[in-house]
């Protein structure tokens, strides 16, 4: 069988540009982890102290990737919920209202139950899960009953959202102070804490749900081919909105992980993560119109995104340079993955 | 005055304009036809400067002409009448007439829209058209924007000095019978003013409008017949003549089918304004031909039985069981597998695999709670891989990046493998070489072999003739006449397209 197709088959190019653009996230990864240290040194080697290049860099530390990898969690978290999303060539924006919302109700839930994960407290984890797959299920609904482009729906579910967290709040803030919830961030394992290790396993459930389920299939499919997933018999209204529910899931992870990493719930717990969580999945080589991709370029999207914000703190950048910095980075991002010989015109 | 020499056009694998000479004359209506693929839309677009020519001379006035883009032909007076009508329906009507050479009404970057109404009007004036210039052009009928359209081109006429040619492509599809009328003393008046070549495949409406008719045939002008010589007849003869080769499409293997069962039934079926009245029933192993011309209703027929069109009278059997509810999935879960025209759009998705794209509509057999088994799966399009011969290097390649036939033999793998037995084919050597063509065929016939009912819709009539066991002709969505197909007995081109068009 090999025979017959081994040798009619044209043989494959090693560099070609697919192989390309699917590696760039990774190869800016690593030349980023580089540049940083070299700025470090190129200082010290103006004021002519002895500096080896990587060992004595603070930068390239544990401790300082340890600082990165936390930074990370809750955004990737985030960002992995919106990776399926855009996966199906839709697009996500609730997540900074479902964060907070999430974020708001299990630090109510978590006190008003015990206050500690060794009491009935820990229910207020499931139920903050819970919140947010209602909260991606009703947004999946409105976008897909109503008929509503899912960015002005997702965006608008977004708003209500935060509205919301502030009517439950009143612009307080939540202090969650178990130790033993705080220890997601207090307990390390070799040099990283817990939290780190929770966002790796949710990375790789979601890497489950993406290659080996029926789900992950069929956001493929609709993202690749919508009229043809129709026309092969896929339900293409429910995958959506088992999309959007999933990705609240997610969303809510992330809210957990916001939480546990500052010990505080409030109604901007969720800022900034519209931002990051889409200029990661973007930078990270997922094409915003869908069936390209996966949680593998968002980790990498999402390490991308704080290395360089951490990077510039490192070497004494303004904050206004970073989000400046940021904002080129998904431009080049989007240049580079798109053909624009096959693009005449962009809406 | 305006006239082709031996112009050719070469595609990859086709040459699709061979050594034509076409010529139109002063105050002349020009009429051009033949079947899908003969090369009309070639020529047109060589015309009208969308195609450049690989070989031969364009010339105006017996000076040597080459056009880069349309906007260089129109600036010669060639201007083109689009048949899937080229107006832009949110802009007023003066906007669309003008659209691009507003430079003239524009004072200190200010655009006058009363001299754009004025100058409209002027033109609307032309085609006899008497309508509000800032009309949104979304509310005018189909035959206002018809004539719209002609008053669009109709501005050459200030713009340039010279002639002007205009081409209509198959102006009169969306228009009824009375608007054709109109159209054609419209043109006929506005021949004072300018040339027109006129494409269409109602050949009445050619033979009545034309002065001169130019035959076409596989890329090459086979007649020109003046209006009084013309007979019906014997364009189509000339239109179609050609022997068919009963090797090519495996005629010796066309069995006869098992009419005592029906798989698919059509009892009297309507769809709105796609067709109308179609009655048929479909058997195992055989092979059922649509045939007729682009928008006659074939493709309609097959999305209503694949359950994406739900048909407004009449009743659809599917293995004896009436169809209530139309949709895909209850069309698939029915075992009726569809290959649509589009493969690019709607036959594979690219990007993903081999694997992932066989099991698309099966996603079922290949899970347990939603977790697939990947490994079955690649199994599966092994098989596959080795029963079609489809030539990729292995199962993970995107199939974006297969070649046509391949892509091909993996949307109907994906429907075999899934157990269709009433498989719908629209157009399915559409863009293949010989070689895959062929290879499409003999999987027809191992299907047909195998019990399952196919309904097709072909590339052209010798595919549709050479393949089926049956055959319909349907014209503007009614049906015409029933042919039977059963080898040595089978009916010529010519009773085809004399019922077709």
């Amino acid at each position: 069988m090999t025979d017959i197709t081994a040798q009619t088959a044209p043989r494959a190019r090693w560099l070609t540009r697919e192989r390309i653009i699917k590696w760039a996230p990774l190869l800016v990864l690593i030349v980023l982890v580089l540049l940083f240290p070299f700025f470090e040194w190129l200082e010290d080697f103006r004021e002519s102290k002895e500096h080896l290049y990587l060992a004595d860099s603070r930068f390239f530390s544990i401790r300082n990737a340890a600082r990165i990898a936390i930074a990370s969690t809750p955004a990737l978290m985030v960002a992995i919920g919106v990776t399926f999303i855009i996966i199906m060539g839709s697009i996500d924006l609730s997540m900074e209202g479902t964060v907070s919302v999430c974020a708001v109700i299990f630090a109510f839930a978590f006190i008003g139950w015990g206050g500690t994960l060794t009491s009935w407290a820990w229910l207020a984890i499931p139920l903050a899960l819970l919140v947010g797959a209602v909260l991606g299920f009703i947004n999946g609904l409105v976008h897909v009953r109503l008929k509503i482009p899912s960015f002005m729906a997702s965006l608008a579910m977004g708003f209500v959202g935060t509205g919301f967290a502030l009517l439950l709040t009143g612009g307080d803030r939540i202090r969650v102070e178990d130790d033993l919830f705080r220890s997601l961030l207090t307990v390390r394992w070799f040099n990283f804490p817990i939290m780190c290790y929770v966002a790796l396993a949710m990375l790789l459930i979601a890497w489950f749900i993406q290659s080996r389920t029926t789900l992950g299939r069929n956001f493929y499919a609709v993202g690749g081919g919508e009229e043809l997933a129709h026309a092969s018999g896929l339900n293409v209204s429910r995958v959506r909105i088992m999309g959007f529910t999933l990705a609240g899931i997610f969303f809510a992870m992330g809210a957990l992980l916001a939480v546990g990493r500052i010990g505080i719930a409030e109604t901007a717990t969720g800022n900034n993560f519209m931002f990051i969580s889409i200029t990661a999945v973007v930078v990270g080589g997922t094409a915003l119109w869908g069936g390209i991709g996966g949680v593998w370029n968002t980790l990498v999207g999402v390490l991308i995104v704080n290395v360089i914000n951490n990077g510039m703190v490192v070497i004494g950048l303004p904050s206004y340079v970073q989000d400046g910095v940021l904002g080129l980075l998904v431009i080049a991002a989007v240049v580079l993955s798109t053909d624009r010989k096959t693009v005449s015109f962009v809406k | 005055m305006y006239e082709l020499r031996q112009v050719d056009k070469h595609f990859p694998g086709v040459h699709a304009l061979k050594a034509v000479d076409f010529k139109v004359n002063r105050h002349e209506i020009v009429g051009l036809v033949g079947e899908n693929g003969a090369g009309k839309s070639t020529l047109m677009k060589v015309i009208y400067g969308a195609y450049q020519p690989d070989g031969g001379d364009i010339t105006i006035d017996g000076t040597v002409v080459r056009f880069q883009n349309p906007r260089q032909a129109m600036n010669h007076g060639i201007g083109m009448v689009f048949q899937e009508q080229s107006l832009i329906l949110n802009l007023t009507v003066m906007e669309n007439i003008f659209l691009g050479y507003e430079q003239q009404f524009v004072k200190f970057g200010v655009i006058d829209w009363k001299a754009m109404a004025q100058a409209a009007k002027r033109q609307l004036a032309k085609v006899k058209l008497d309508i509000d210039p800032a009309t949104t052009t979304s509310d005018l009928s189909f035959a206002q924007r018809q004539l719209v359209e002609l008053a669009k081109v109709l501005t050459l006429e200030e713009r340039i000095d010279g002639d002007l040619v205009i081409l209509l492509d198959e102006p009169t599809s969306v228009l009824a019978k009375e608007e054709v009328e109109l159209l054609f003393g419209l043109v006929r008046d506005l021949t004072k003013r300018a040339s027109f070549i006129f494409v269409s495949h109602r050949m009445d409406e050619v033979l009545e409008l034309s002065d001169r008719i130019y035959v076409m045939k596989d890329g090459a002008v086979v007649d020109v017949v003046a209006h009084d010589e013309a007979e019906v007849d014997a364009i189509q003869h000339k239109m179609v003549g050609r022997e068919v080769d009963k090797e090519y499409y495996r005629e010796q293997k066309q069995k006869p089918y098992d009419a005592g069962t029906v798989l698919v039934g059509f009892d009297k079926v309507s769809c709105g304004r796609r067709y109308s009245d179609i009655s048929f029933d479909l058997h195992p192993g055989e092979v059922l031909c649509l045939v007729g011309t682009e928008g006659s209703g074939r493709e309609a027929i097959l999305r209503t039985i694949f359950g994406l069109d739900s048909p407004t009278a009449g009743t659809v059997t599917i293995k004896g069981e009436p169809v209530t509810r139309f949709a895909a999935q209850g069309g698939v879960s029915r075992g009726v597998g569809y290959i649509p025209r589009e493969r690019k759009i709607e036959g594979i998705v690219a990007g993903m695999n081999v694997y992932e794209n066989m099991t698309l509509s099966q996603m079922g057999n290949y899970s347990s709670g939603g977790v697939l088994k990947v490994g079955e799966e690649k199994s599966l399009a092994r098989a596959w891989i080795e029963r079609l011969g489809i030539k990729t290097p292995d199962v993970y390649k995107d199939c974006g990046g297969l070649s046509g036939g391949n892509q091909q033999k993996v949307v109907l793998a994906k429907w075999r493998s899934g157990g269709a037995d009433i498989m719908l084919l629209d157009h399915p050597t559409r863009g293949l070489d010989i070689g895959a063509k062929e290879d499409v065929y003999e999987m027809i016939r191992e299907m047909s072999d195998a019990g399952v009912g196919i309904i097709l819709v072909a590339d052209t009539l010798e595919e549709a003739i050479g393949l089926s066991h049956t055959i319909l002709v349907i014209k503007d969505g009614a049906f015409q006449k029933r042919f039977d197909g059963t080898p040595g007995a089978k009916p010529t081109l010519y009773d085809l397209v004399h019922h077709m068009i």
